[in-house]
């Protein structure tokens, strides 16, 4: 397989959150607002591709029996350098994104590529990988978090689009609302995908 | 046996590895993070307060409000502002537990008398697009020139004259009851929370 394959790979045929169905939790719970989205695809990008370099690199040295263990600790040590460097220099983004920062340890996607991914291949694919996992999880975030806030709160990136008489549709900014953007999303790619074949 | 000290040894590097990586990082993010609190501290007190020459966070009281559930004490600190060395206002936190989710963080300002300048929502958890609404000076600004005398401290529906926010009455009734209750502590305690402040001591 291409290093380009490997990167996009990630964007669109194994999205993370539109086709592989990982990481739901940030997802649904932080896409409020277009910038939400943003910020939290990229903290977890960076944990992703950080997670994916160390454990690639030490995929010789960490024995299978406690290769989960070992991943937790290299992810847990990156989201706290994430969470520690958001608050001392993006304080509004990390007050925004707040308990989702720590979370971020659980997030199936990074254990995921870790696991399927990083342990078996050389650095550079894994740093691809990473990258193209990590923004197409982001990406997958920003939209989710466009068409909620579009609809929710009548703005995107915090500009009004559709002025001042627009009344918003909240349901779209509850968490129902996160749900049903979320498949509605997924059948528009399905039909998509079908109609292309 | 010889393979179970190498799964412990391995285990343990990576452990201590990673302490080591955040220990640096913490070092460094140290100062920058208290800069960061102080400032949103500093910025939340200018909102509320009158305009001033003093930093209102290094001149404090701190005065008992109760105790929590452990038996511990729990302090409230008073921020005085000044202007020319003359108290011009104070400032205090209050929080609203009775929110739709999670508790609600308040500053409050208000001038030595006991009437509101101004309030800020620090910290809060409510719905999105409805109960966050206490955040927009929509609201905030209702509470300006308010105080014990001259307003009924509760919502409309509840018969006062704090107007609620379409759609949400739980999180404007519970600022409005925090800030209420801010306001007779501070009626109580006026004496202490002014004392020496005419004496200077900055």
């Amino acid at each position: 397989m291409t290093l380009s394959r490997e990167f996009r790979k990630g964007l669109w045929r194994e999205n993370a959150v539109f086709r592989l169905l990982l990481g739901l939790c940030p997802a649904l719970a932080v896409t409020t607002s277009a910038e939400n989205g943003l910020g939290m695809g990229l903290a977890t990008t960076f944990v992703l591709v950080c997670s994916n370099i160390v454990v690639s690199l030490l995929r010789k040295v960490i024995p299978p029996k406690v290769r989960i263990p070992s991943f937790i600790v290299v992810i847990a040590s990156f989201v706290t350098v994430v969470q520690l460097c958001m608050e001392a220099y993006f304080y509004d983004l990390y007050k925004a994104l707040g308990i989702f920062i720590p979370l971020i340890v659980v997030n199936c996607l990074i254990l995921g590529r870790a696991e399927a991914f990083a342990s078996k291949n050389r650095l550079v694919p894994a740093v691809v990988d990473g990258v193209g996992m990590g923004l197409g999880f982001t990406l997958a975030l920003f939209v989710l978090g466009a068409v909620r806030e579009l609809f929710g709160s009548g703005t995107l990136l915090g500009y009004s689009v559709f002025g001042e008489a627009y009344q918003p549709l909240i349901l779209m900014i509850l968490p129902p609302g996160a749900f049903i953007a979320m498949g509605l999303l997924l059948a528009g790619m399905n039909l998509f995908d079908a109609r292309k074949q | 046996m010889n393979s179970m000290l190498r799964l412990a040894l391995v285990l343990t590097l990576i452990t201590a590895g990673a302490g080591l990586i955040l220990s640096m990082v913490e070092a460094v993010t140290r100062e920058p993070i208290a800069e960061q609190r102080r400032l949103a501290t500093l910025r939340a007190l200018r909102a509320v307060l009158p305009p001033g020459d003093n930093s209102p966070d290094q001149d404090t009281v701190q005065l008992l409000t109760g105790k929590d559930r452990r038996g511990r004490d729990v302090l409230r600190t008073f921020y005085r502002g000044r202007q020319a060395a003359e108290l011009s206002g104070v400032a205090f936190q209050v929080v609203a537990p009775d929110g739709y989710s999670g508790n609600i963080a308040v500053m409050v300002g208000v001038d030595p008398e006991g009437t509101v300048d101004g309030i800020e929502i620090l910290n809060h958890n409510e719905t999105p697009g409805l109960g966050d609404k206490i955040t927009l000076p929509v609201f905030k600004d209702i509470f300006a020139g308010k105080n014990l005398q001259n307003a009924d401290w509760r919502v409309k529906k509840d018969g006062g004259e704090f107007d609620q926010i379409t759609g949400a009455t739980i999180s404007p009734r519970a600022v409005v009851g925090a800030v209420r209750r801010g306001l007779e502590f501070y009626h109580e305690h006026r004496d202490e929370i002014l004392a020496d402040a005419q004496g200077g001591g900055q």
